[in-house]
């Protein structure tokens, strides 16, 4: 993927992607003790890009914070309506009454510290399609590795930054 | 028992009945679609009328053949586009068609693809069978690339790796912020949308698509969304055209 010259695909494009059913299946047989170990960082590493930082789940969560930043929950907030960055408010109703009209395709994030632990909220935004294969939520923090005809600018990097996923994993699990 | 049969079926009924984009538009956009002197994808149409009737290199227009306002065109037959090909052995768009009439018969330049002439072009005789209902074939030799276009349709793809479908099927008339997620039916293209402000073509509109889900994407007229173009056309089969429709 690295070799293409620009972000326009050629002829070669859709023999690339694999359709859903096979993904979801996939997904399936990887999901309960998947682990990313094996694609460790140092993989998806350049020199003006952070290190990818390994995460393994455990019952559905992942306990340990990624790449051992501490979340700092003022700044999650920020991310969660900056549209460039988390946006969840884009799909999630958020308790921050300055955003306007959120989005209705995920649940609410209400009282969601008190449903989810901390790792379970971790997991879900590190990578929700550990919990349901079929989810449109993106992943992330998954690795870059796994993602199919990105645009050169994106391409071998996760959505958000460790630091970026632990400040909005320290906000989420204050809204009890 | 019935009852909840009855309910059952008509819910799927529901999931698979083709929309139009019209019916998530606002009072506003719809009476400025309606009103043919404030929809400004008209302008185009009549821009496209002024191409249909200039001669090109050897001295033929469109009209020359077709009447002076199109009216030799069959709007049935405008309707069953992207059709399968029997010289080429493949799928065509309208616009597609479009292109190869103006190389051969008038003997003019290549067109760009969704360029500014070939859109003008398009919205004009697609405006000719507004009201006609959208018939593509999708059995017989066209069927492989139906097939193709739903896969495309359906796979995961940039960095946010999503597929159209997990918004256009899954998602439907459910709110992304403070916007209403669509069918993504094709019966109103070319379409003037309100967020860029010009008429765009199917083929445009894939590529904003997929640059919003950080994909890398295709050149309009690529065989990737003639195919695309076709499958989902062929979802809104029996949909009205509105070309040219007002969209968000």
């Amino acid at each position: 993927m690295t070799g293409q010259p620009d972000q326009e695909w050629g002829a070669e494009c859709t023999s690339r992607g694999a359709s859903l059913g096979p993904a979801i299946l996939a997904l399936f047989l990887l999901s309960p003790s998947f682990s990313t170990r094996a694609l460790a960082a140092g993989d998806s590493v350049s020199a003006d890009m952070e290190p990818y930082y390994e995460w393994t789940v455990k019952n559905l969560a992942i306990t340990t914070p990624i790449g051992g930043r501490r979340g700092n929950a003022a700044r999650g907030r920020l991310l969660s309506t900056e549209r460039k960055k988390g946006n969840c408010i884009a799909c999630h109703a958020l308790p921050i009454p300055e955003a306007e009209f959120p989005g209705e395709i995920g649940p609410p994030l209400m009282g969601v510290g008190k449903r989810l632990s901390e790792g379970e909220i971790r997991l879900r935004i590190v990578d929700a399609k550990q919990v349901n294969p079929a989810t449109i939520m993106p992943g992330y923090y998954r690795n870059p590795k796994y993602l199919k005809n990105v645009k050169k600018k994106f391409r071998g990097k996760t959505l958000l930054t460790a630091q970026e996923i632990e400040d909005l994993v320290a906000y989420l699990v204050t809204l009890k | 028992m019935l009852a909840t049969t009855a309910l059952v079926s008509l819910s799927w009924v529901h999931a698979i009945e083709p929309k139009s984009g019209y019916q998530w538009l606002s009072e506003e956009a719809r009476e400025m679609q309606d009103d043919e002197f404030a929809n400004p994808g008209y302008l185009v149409v009549d821009t496209g009328r002024d191409y249909f009737k200039k001669a090109g290199d050897n001295g033929k227009s469109c009209a020359s053949c077709h009447g002076n306002d199109g009216e030799e065109l069959n709007a049935k037959s405008i309707a069953m586009f992207p059709k399968f090909d029997e010289q080429a052995q493949r799928p065509i768009t309208l616009q597609g068609r479009i292109h190869a009439c103006s190389r051969e018969h008038l003997g003019n330049a290549p067109m760009k693809y969704d360029g500014k002439k070939a859109i003008a072009l398009e919205t004009f005789v697609r405006n000719l069978a507004k009201g006609e209902r959208v018939n593509v074939n999708t059995v017989g030799p066209i069927a492989p690339f139906v097939r193709k276009g739903k896969a495309y349709f359906e796979t995961r793809r940039g960095q946010m790796d999503m597929a159209c479908a997990h918004c256009h099927v899954y998602y439907v008339g459910v709110r992304l912020r403070a916007q209403i997620l669509s069918k993504g039916q094709l019966n109103g293209f070319p379409t003037f949308r309100l967020a860029n402000q010009r008429v765009n073509g199917t083929h445009s509109r894939f590529r904003q698509c997929e640059n919003l889900l950080r994909s890398r994407y295709g050149k309009a007229g690529a065989d990737e969304y003639v195919n695309l173009e076709l499958y989902m056309m062929s979802r809104g089969n029996g949909l009205k055209i509105e070309t040219p429709a007002v969209r968000y």
